[in-house]
């Protein structure tokens, strides 16, 4: 092996045939790469393409079934994230680490591998919150911040260790276009020092400003190295997903017609303590329009979804209507039979139970609206008509599974969603309100979903998707409102909205206002 | 008489005290285990049984110690190494304690036992009033109070209790950050387990200085609910055992008096008030949510 290896020398990390099989699965499958110092590498590629894998393999998580790691020219084997840290490898990740009932220093002084006094750890802190321009108040608990804010501490505390490679999965799915930019400034000054980053993104016009090097994974395997500031945005694309990814037709908005969902000055106390209240949520969704609700998560969208779905109740009858009928009081199948239909956040536990098979989760969520068809006089479960229009579903959505009638927790998370969400679908509902259609998604799932709210839409329903994904609600909505701090800005028709616009929106600034003001965070 | 009366709910909040403070460190650190009973029981079989055929009164408390710990560490070793349902699995435990403790202790009931004395600090607990209640009780009653201040310190203080609360909050980050779960989870549940065999301990040779079968009477489970209710908090659970001691010594003397209610209302009231007041005190939800151990009875399996 040796003797084909490239002079590399300067090279901080070198991986060779990094390999990791879960079952008979090739989750990464002989992965080569090089990170020189001072350099900032992206990784990229679809979900499931191997990159979370990889990177945990490098940071410890993971064991690693066949290749090597040379860290500084010498051959390593990290059994722990500790092993890492001791190299000199910090991670940022995706889903943060951070634990919600401790506060910020505490959850930083965790990480230090020598005990260090509260005291000094927090006045470490936040002389590195200022070095980096990351503002941070190490008393608060972790469980009232931001996801912004989270993600600081995940930066600060990862910096304390000193690293020498930062590893950061996905950094900006999380944040506004602005609190992203500021994310970039401080890459730069890391880079600046000296210091490696390993950038996992699959946003492809963040990756060409930001990296140096770029390495692509498909299905676990290295299908390209090359200088992202040479190609373009689909090219890259190209590399990921093997073929054109389709673009969703979408035609111009007709003249507004009936409201089909009306929201009216909806407000809501939080319920627990890392709950949003919502205040005076007015809200308009007309037949054949599809409105986005914009906004960083944690900003009441998960509440403003249970109200509307009915998981929980108004005081007013009329603060949820209907296809012009109250429904504040209806519960959540009294909402469905009055013809709107909801796809939650969380596929598994929320929209699907995860041991049930996918005809019994047809049947859970439509037994009263279909109660009709899937269930005879007397109650009895009509299997045959049941697992038929699962397979109706499953066919029509182009649903990828093993087996006739699998459990939900079987499917991979784009066919299960894409299950879930054609699920109501195929009831031709008036109303659907979609919570992150395509969260996790890869992108041909991606596609297939957002097409298909098009379509309903166009067949008259009234569609509100609540997303975080702004490069969505551009492709499809007709109007996009902004969710912060439990309040919706009036929607912004496409025509005149930009991202700039949105994202100061979703960082809290007031509408009309001459200047920009962004809340202090 | 009022002395006397403190001094026995004194004497009944203590067993519930230990116990309870190990059940808190165990479930702090995120485990639920069901089987504190058990675990008491067999302290107290333990610790009469040994202190009787030794002679040595404390070395029956330390053998019910290590009876207690060894039986949370099959407890442990059941859910922790073997991943099996923790609360199928602490039930089993309260069961097994049960049955365990009849049998070995059938040659021992009636028979009388060992007391454990009281230290009697000269002067000070010739004090009137307050010097037998404050200087004049056995030695755990003190060990009670001191385990309570040790273990406050311990979670909030101290880097490891940090850790201990991080595993019990979230195992999945605390085993990105490099804490070893597992091996931390072992510890408090063991910590747990000699916690109950003292308390068991405590009733057999302080309570109640005789073997009966059954003796415990729900007392673990008692232990178990204080810690609940007291929001995972150590100094609310001496509140709580506290209450619970007072008003179930308080209704006896009730009964005694006469009181014209129905015994059987009189002997739930311990039950009544200490639920009560310790939902009273919780009402705060933002500080009961920050206290609730987070991964309380999930099982931790690491990716490998």
């Amino acid at each position: 092996m040796s003797a084909t290896r490239e002079n590399r020398a300067g090279n901080l990390l070198d991986v060779r045939g990094l390999t990791k099989l879960f079952g008979s699965l090739k989750a990464c499958d002989g992965i080569d790469l090089t990170i020189d110092r001072g350099e900032i590498h992206a990784l990229l590629g679809e979900n499931g393409a191997g990159k979370s894998t990889f990177v945990k393999m490098l940071f410890g998580a993971l064991e690693p079934a066949a290749g090597t790691i040379r860290w500084k020219g010498e051959e390593v084997r990290i059994a722990s994230p500790g092993d890492a840290r001791k190299l000199g490898i910090g991670m940022v990740f995706q889903h943060f680490s951070l634990f919600d009932a401790l506060t910020a220093a505490e959850n930083i002084m965790l990480s230090l591998d020598d005990p260090a006094p509260a005291g000094a750890v927090a006045a470490r802190a936040r002389e590195l919150s200022e070095a980096y321009g990351l503002p941070l108040d190490p008393n608060a608990h972790v469980g009232d911040l931001s996801v912004g804010e989270r993600q600081r501490i995940e930066i600060i505390r990862c910096l304390l260790q000193n690293p020498e490679l930062i590893i950061l999965d996905e950094p900006t799915s999380v944040l506004t276009p602005q609190e992203a930019d500021r994310l970039f400034d401080t890459l730069a000054r890391l880079k600046a020092e000296g210091r490696s980053i390993l950038y996992i993104s699959h946003r492809l016009e963040e990756v060409k400003r930001i990296c140096d090097r770029a390495t692509v994974l498909r299905q676990g395997r290295v299908i390209a190295h090359c200088d992202p500031r040479r190609e373009t945005a689909s090219s890259l694309a190209r590399m990921m997903v093997g073929d054109e990814v389709q673009a969703v037709v979408r035609e111009k908005p007709s003249a507004a017609r009936e409201a089909l969902l009306e929201v009216r000055a909806l407000s809501r106390k939080a319920g627990h303590p890392f709950a949003v209240s919502l205040s005076d949520i007015d809200l308009a969704v007309h037949a054949g329009e599809v409105l986005g609700i914009a906004g960083v998560a944690g900003n009441g969208q998960g509440e403003f979804f249970e109200a509307v779905s009915g998981e929980v109740l108004q005081e007013k009858a009329d603060a949820v209507r209907i296809r012009g009928k109250d429904a504040g009081r209806q519960d959540i199948s009294g909402r469905r039979l009055m013809g709107a239909a909801f796809v939650p956040e969380e596929r598994l536990g929320h929209a699907a139970a995860p041991l049930m098979t996918l005809s019994q989760n047809l049947l859970l969520s439509r037994c009263r609206t279909d109660a009709r068809a899937f269930l005879s006089r007397l109650g009895i479960i009509r299997q045959g008509a049941v697992a038929k229009a699962a397979k109706r579903i499953a066919d029509a959505m182009d649903v990828r599974k093993a087996g006739e009638d699998p459990e939900a927790a079987a499917l991979s998370g784009g066919n299960l969603q894409k299950f879930v969400i054609g699920r109501e679908l195929d009831r031709a509902p008036m109303v659907m309100v979609v919570n992150q259609p395509t969260w996790g998604v890869d992108a041909g799932a991606a596609a297939r979903i957002r097409q298909a709210l098009i379509d309903l839409s166009k067949g008259g329903s009234a569609v509100l998707v609540i997303s975080q994904d702004l490069d969505e609600l551009f492709e499809i909505c007709d109007a996009i409102a902004v969710m912060h701090h439990g309040r919706l800005s009036a929607p912004i028709p496409i025509g005149e909205a930009t991202y700039e616009k949105v994202g100061l929106l979703m960082g809290g600034a007031r509408p009309e206002a001459a200047e920009p003001m962004l809340e202090a965070v | 008489m009022l002395e006397s009366i403190l001094i026995t709910i004194a004497t009944a909040a203590t067993p519930l005290l230990i116990a309870a403070m190990g059940e808190l460190v165990v479930e702090r650190s995120g485990v639920l285990n069901l089987g504190v009973e058990g675990m008491m029981i067999m302290g107290a079989i333990t610790g009469f049984a040994v202190a009787l055929t030794t002679g040595s009164v404390w070395l029956g408390v330390f053998a019910a110690i290590l009876v207690g710990a060894a039986f949370a560490l099959i407890f442990g070793f059941l859910t922790l190494s073997l991943v099996t349902n923790q609360v199928a699995t602490g039930l089993a435990l309260t069961l097994f304690g049960l049955g365990l403790s009849g049998m070995l202790g059938e040659g021992f009931v009636g028979r009388p036992g060992l007391r454990l004395g009281r230290i009697d600090i000269p002067f000070l607990s010739d004090l009137p009033f307050v010097g037998r209640l404050l200087f004049g009780q056995d030695p755990l009653f003190y060990l009670s109070l001191l385990l309570t201040a040790a273990v406050a310190y311990f979670l909030f203080a101290t880097r490891a209790g940090l850790m201990l609360r991080a595993v019990g909050d979230n195992h999945t980050s605390a085993h990105a950050q490099g804490i070893n779960v597992v091996a931390v989870r072992y510890l408090a549940v063991m910590f747990g387990g000699a916690c109950a065999g003292l308390a068991g301990a405590y009733l057999s040779l302080v309570y109640t200085p005789q073997w009966v079968e059954n003796m415990t009477a729900g007392r673990g489970w008692i232990a178990l609910a204080l810690v609940v209710f007291a929001s995972w908090r150590p100094w609310r659970v001496v509140a709580g055992a506290y209450l619970f001691g007072g008003v179930t010594i308080g209704q006896l003397h009730a009964q005694a008096l006469g009181v014209a209610i129905p015994s059987q209302l009189l002997s739930s009231l311990p039950y009544l008030a200490t639920i009560a007041v310790l939902v009273i005190i919780s009402r705060n939800r933002r500080l009961t949510m920050m206290n609730t151990p987070a991964s309380l009875g999930r099982p931790f399996v690491p990716e490998r």
